[in-house]
């Protein structure tokens, strides 16, 4: 496939959905390492797009009282506590079980704001039979309300398990990237309200060089865990839009570790088909043939 | 320390953050991991109010090692100045200083002074009604006076002389050792020490490092001094006065620096002038009784602001011939903070209670006192931006439940006025650097709401036009008033009203250009005297907005910070005695020989052409009495003082009490508490007990309360919000796993934390981030919630603050609210009556009286104090 690229590094997102005329491709930086868990993101988010609140349970997931990504969270903030034996991989235990006034020692607390990926190669829109799902000219991915028909197809079609039909209306919703606030020259509501510019909002070829610097720097302080998320164009759904500075594994934060397209393999699905479809009908032919 | 910055003060925490990308290693001392521990470089548990000790321990280690920065100590400090013969230390008293009488659990502090200072002017603070005014608070900005501070005061350079204040302070904190630190704090002697290299390391010439607190250090019945712990460990690494230093109090709303400034409290004018007393009979007395015939510094001129104050209250009816209308202001004659008051609602006597911006039924201590408390009243009048639970206590408040308070009996008239929002008014706030910023209006407030600024000018106006034609002498002071703001459409201007508060030349009508410009002849008016300048030139300063990029790193053209917009307070110790930087690194101001005046990168807190070797006559006193290497211009003497001569209840220097409900009993001396912490001691506000007292056992663990991001204090702001209320939904107390194996505490299930005063349920959340800490011979529990919820909002829950009893620090009246001990179990709490008789039962089994927790003295062999219950005090 060379017209419509399923899979593989892209260099122009937005060109390659039609756009000839577009500004560059705009996507988020998601700085890990000085995040604050202030939640301001999920507030600012909220209030931007007019997101309901959801369901007032404490979670007991840390500070965590929002859960995961969703129709009704399109920033979610995950807080990951760590003893020095668990760094590296998240805990079965209850958080700190059988520590006690001696035994404590090194501990660590994460926090990472989690938001949709904005892929290269995106599932959603791969799969969105209405159209609802588009490209935009910044290269992002938008749900566009009044076409969606709330088929659920995106749902499946996402490998981070960010899109979600929001109950009682059947619609899919996720994070625009402020695609509003972007055509009037703002930042994303979140960006704009993260005190510790945790999230950066800008150009994804400067956000790259940016987190690359970022990395080196951390592993020169000594902070070998870190580490970029998203950011590789050879990755599974082609590099994301939005991409992270993660301080240990993705499976920490409860992110896929190797997050793949699911339409990666449908030219070398229809290719066999077609195959099975040939040899098909070659093998009726001669059934026939050898029949007379 | 004493502070969760990330969490409380999040868009502060970017320049820590900022910090730290810069290489600046970040210590983060408090009981609990937190959001500030997760981004420190080290985080160090330690039991909830061991600060002191901590501390002390620092200061003791720098002392010990000669870590000081000494050019500085000397020059700059009161570390070279003698003390008098019959001072007495914690260390000769076993923990009291000189001067206490067990009575009136009071500090005589004449044995504090100077040895030069004479006898006749000291100890003039020392009446026994001093604890009850909060005197020291009403020292506020200039430090308190001293008799004698422009005078010559003896003093040895070298620091050797016994009774030098360099010498006493080694002895008072020589048995604040590593293992000391360990035995009370629980911190290791290793990870003590590392704080300390870090701290020492990063200080001197060419190195400064900050310190930062917040409640978690006020909310102490040894708060005051807690601040004087750190103070003097800034001071002796001279890290006060220069960049990248300092003592930094993170305050806890948006304004409430501007609240103290301009205040809400009882004891304090505008510009921390002190509210008058009985024994005040004229102006001059008045102002006699806040500075001394011989001392240096800008507090000499306190007429000027009096009068201008007195001028911007009363106008033309304020004249020389009245004395300026000083027979107007009221007089406070006691105690007549927030507990006291409440405590006298609950006593009949008190009628009326205005509460603006404030919810104690969920956010003072002791919540069941001030529910009842308002529950006794004629009339309350809320205003705020929901119904509080302080508008609704008496049809859905916790007493209802137990039949205390009966709705349809409830005798209170609750009137309550929805607020207009930070969005739907202008004017300004006061952050915690002192820095005035104004706000626009972005929407018009909806239906009633209207703005604070709208409630009191209208007010004063109705009230003024039911009296006119009174001829009562008490109706005076009111009809008199300035009371002339400029509206436009019925809004009273915020800006008119920051022109007065600046001040204003009333023979030009022209706004004052700063402080000095006041006088005390009449001839200016002046709302609030450190506010002068912030509309000089006429205009409005706190309005500038000039980013940051386009400025230096100080941003003098962002807001205006008091006084005369100096960012960093006392700069003219980032020079050293000769006027140069003491390094170019840390450069801030210096002085220019060549054009004979200080220069550098912020506005000099010093007069701008005094040059570092003056020196002034004989006999000067006041600002010309200042020395020209004395950078500490509001002080009596000129000198940071690392021993306060006069100005606190609680001694001299800071000293290690145990919190007035502690598990152990003092290791370092055998006074336990604070000897003058004040303990309301009454049967509504009982305490557990605490050593040397028995029964603390059915008590055993330490509770520990504050605040989270995603709710603002007592929850008004948050819990109505839907957006808010989802990210915290519930109350919830986190234990560590050990407390909740032993107790068999489940993960998201029920427990319920008791004291003598009550009960409060909460869900489980067990984690490793608050530590059981090895104190003395045994393992100290800790156990923390936050603090946000009540009966009214989108969420619901106990109130934590429900839990704390009344016991005050004697400086400022701050309550003990940042720990206490409880007892934890499973489950969900008693109900209704039961909950009573549940309480009860526990009181019964801890022997708990009226008497319980008010021996304050406990000192020397054998001894117990007298009690300190409400009918001796």
């Amino acid at each position: 496939m060379t017209e419509h690229s399923l899979y593989g590094p892209l260099d122009d997102v937005a060109g390659e959905a039609g756009y000839d005329d577009h500004p560059p491709r705009m996507g988020f930086f998601t700085d890990t390492s000085v995040c604050i868990g202030c939640k301001a993101c999920e507030v600012a988010c909220k209030e931007w797009n007019g997101v309901p609140a959801d369901d007032f349970d404490l979670l007991g997931m840390s500070f965590d009282n929002t859960g995961h990504l969703g129709a009704n969270a399109w920033r979610h903030v995950a807080f990951v506590e760590q003893r020095a034996q668990d760094l590296g991989m998240p805990s079965f235990d209850r958080p700190g079980d059988g520590s006690g006034p001696e035994s404590r020692t090194d501990f660590r607390w994460l926090m990472s704001s989690d938001v949709c990926k904005h892929c290269t190669h995106a599932g959603c829109l791969d799969v969105c039979p209405t159209g609802a799902l588009f490209r935009t000219e910044f290269g992002t991915v938008v749900v566009q309300q009044d076409i969606c028909n709330g088929c659920g197809y995106c749902v499946s079609g996402c490998p981070y398990g960010v899109i979600e039909r929001r109950e009682g209306d059947g619609r899919a919703q996720k994070c625009t990237l402020c695609y509003d606030r972007l055509r009037a020259g703002e930042e994303p509501a979140c960006a704009k309200a993260c005190p510790t510019d945790s999230i950066q909002f800008g150009e994804v070829d400067e956000l790259r060089d940016r987190a690359a610097a970022r990395v080196a720097a951390l592993h020169e302080r000594g902070e070998v865990g870190a580490r970029l998320y998203g950011a590789d164009p050879d990755d599974g759904v082609g590099g994301t839009g939005a991409f992270f500075l993660l301080m240990d594994e993705p499976e920490v934060y409860g992110l896929p570790p190797d997050p793949v397209v699911p339409t990666r393999d449908l030219p070398a699905m229809w290719k066999r088909a077609g195959l099975a479809a040939v040899a098909f009908a070659a093998a009726a032919a001669v059934a026939f043939a050898g029949g007379r | 320390m004493g502070s969760n910055m990330a969490e409380a003060h999040p868009v502060g925490f970017q320049w820590v953050m900022e910090a730290k990308e810069r290489g600046a290693p970040v210590f983060h001392i408090d009981p609990r991991f937190t959001r500030t521990s997760a981004h420190a470089d080290l985080h160090v548990p330690l039991r909830a109010g061991t600060d002191i000790a901590f501390l002390g321990g620092v200061v003791n280690h720098i002392l010990s090692n000669e870590l000081d920065f000494r050019e500085y100590v000397v020059a700059y400090t009161n570390a070279s100045f003698l003390l008098r013969e019959d001072y007495r230390d914690t260390e000769d008293l076993d923990g009291l200083f000189s001067g206490y009488d067990p009575e009136t659990g009071a500090y005589d502090p004449a044995s504090w002074q100077y040895e030069s200072v004479e006898e006749k002017h000291a100890g003039r603070d020392a009446d026994s009604a001093a604890k009850e005014q909060s005197s020291s608070y009403q020292h506020g900005s200039g430090g308190p006076r001293v008799e004698g501070g422009s005078d010559r005061i003896a003093a040895d350079p070298t620091l050797r002389h016994p009774r030098c204040v360099y010498q006493v302070l080694k002895r008072h904190f020589s048995r604040y050792t590593p293992e000391m630190v360990a035995r009370v704090c629980g911190v290791s002697e290793e990870v003590f020490r590392a704080v300390c290299d870090a701290w020492t390391a990063n200080s001197g010439r060419e190195h400064t490092a900050a310190l930062v607190y917040s409640v978690g250090w006020t909310q102490h019945t040894t708060g005051s001094q807690c601040i004087r712990a750190g103070a003097i460990v800034q001071l002796l690494l001279g890290n006060i006065g220069r960049p990248g230093g300092g003592v930094f109090a993170l305050r806890g709303h948006a304004s409430i620096q501007g609240s103290t400034d301009i205040p809400t409290l009882f004891n304090l004018l505008p510009g921390y002038l002190p509210m008058p007393t009985p024994e005040h009979t004229d102006l001059s007395s008045y102002v006699d009784s806040i500075r001394a015939d011989h001392q240096k510094g800008f507090w000499r001129a306190a007429d000027t602001y009096a009068v201008s104050l007195l001028k911007e209250f009363w106008g033309d009816r304020a004249t020389a011939d009245n004395d300026y209308c000083f027979d107007y202001l009221p007089r406070i004659t006691g105690d007549h903070g927030t507990y006291r008051t409440v405590m006298d609602m609950v006593d009949g006597k008190v009628f009326g209670y205005f509460l603006l911006g404030q919810n104690p039924a969920v956010g003072s201590a002791h919540g069941r006192l001030q529910r009842l408390g308002m529950a006794n009243l004629d009339w309350l009048v809320v205003r705020d931006l929901t119904m509080i639970e302080s508008a609704t206590f008496w049809r859905d408040s916790p007493e209802v439940e137990t039949g205390e308070i009966a709705p349809e009996r409830c005798r209170t008239e609750v009137f309550f006025f929805p607020a207009a929002s930070h969005v739907e008014k202008e004017g300004t706030f006061t952050q915690t650097q002192r820095m005035l910023q104004w706000r626009e209006k972005a929407v018009e407030p909806r239906d009633d709401q209207r703005s604070e600024l709208w409630f009191f000018y209208h007010l004063g106006r109705r009230l003024r036009e039911r009296l006119a034609g009174s001829t009562d002498e008490r109706d005076r002071p009111l009809l008199d008033l300035w009371w002339d703001y400029a509206v436009v459409d019925d809004e009273p201007q915020a800006a008119d009203v920051l022109r007065r508060v600046n001040g204003v030349d009333l023979t030009a009508d022209r706004a004052v250009g700063g402080y000095t410009e006041l006088k005390a002849d009449g001839t200016t008016a002046a709302g609030c005297w450190i506010y002068s300048g912030v509309y000089a030139d006429e205009v409005n300063q706190a309005a500038r907005r000039k980013p940051g990029r386009e400025q230096n790193l100080y941003a003098t053209e962002w807001g205006w910070a008091w006084p005369m917009n100096r960012r960093v307070l006392y700069n003219r110790a980032s020079a050293d005695p000769e006027g140069r930087p003491w390094s170019e690194r840390k450069a801030l101001v210096w002085w220019d020989a060549e054009h004979g005046r200080w220069v550098g990168h912020d506005v000099p807190d010093f007069e701008r052409d005094k040059p570092p070797d003056y020196v002034p006559e004989e006999g000067s006193v006041g600002v010309e009495a200042l020395r020209g290497d004395d950078p500490f211009i509001m002080q009596a003497d000129g000198k940071g003082w690392l021993f306060a001569p006069s100005g606190l209840q609680d001694g001299p220097l800071p000293t290690h009490y145990e919190p007035h409900e502690s598990p152990v009993r003092n290791p370092l001396y055998g006074q336990q508490g604070n000897p003058t912490r004040k303990v309301y001691g009454r049967p509504d506000n009982p305490s557990n007990p605490a050593p040397p007292e028995p029964h603390g056992e059915v008590f055993p663990f330490v509770l520990t309360t504050s605040r989270l991001t995603e709710h603002h204090t007592a929850g008004g702001m948050s819990r109505t919000l839907p957006h808010l209320a989802e990210l915290q939904p519930e109350l919830f107390v986190e234990v560590s796993p050990r407390l909740a194996r032993e107790r068999g505490l489940e993960h998201l299930g029920w427990a319920h934390l008791v004291t003598s005063r009550a009960v409060v349920e909460a869900r489980v959340v067990v984690t490793d981030r608050i530590p059981p800490l090895r104190v003395e011979d045994r393992v100290v529990h800790q156990v923390w919630l936050p603090y946000h919820w009540g009966t009214t909002g989108l969420v619901r829950g106990d109130s934590a603050n429900d839990l704390f009893g009344v016991v005050v620090d004697p400086n400022v009246f701050i309550q003990e609210t940042k720990v206490a001990t409880c007892d934890v179990r499973p489950g969900r709490r008693p109900r209704g009556p039961a909950l009573l008789d549940f309480l009860a039962g526990y009181r019964r089994r801890a022997g708990i009286t009226a008497d319980t927790g008010t021996h304050v003295l406990t000192a020397g062999p054998g001894a117990e104090g007298p009690a300190h219950t409400e009918e001796e005090s």
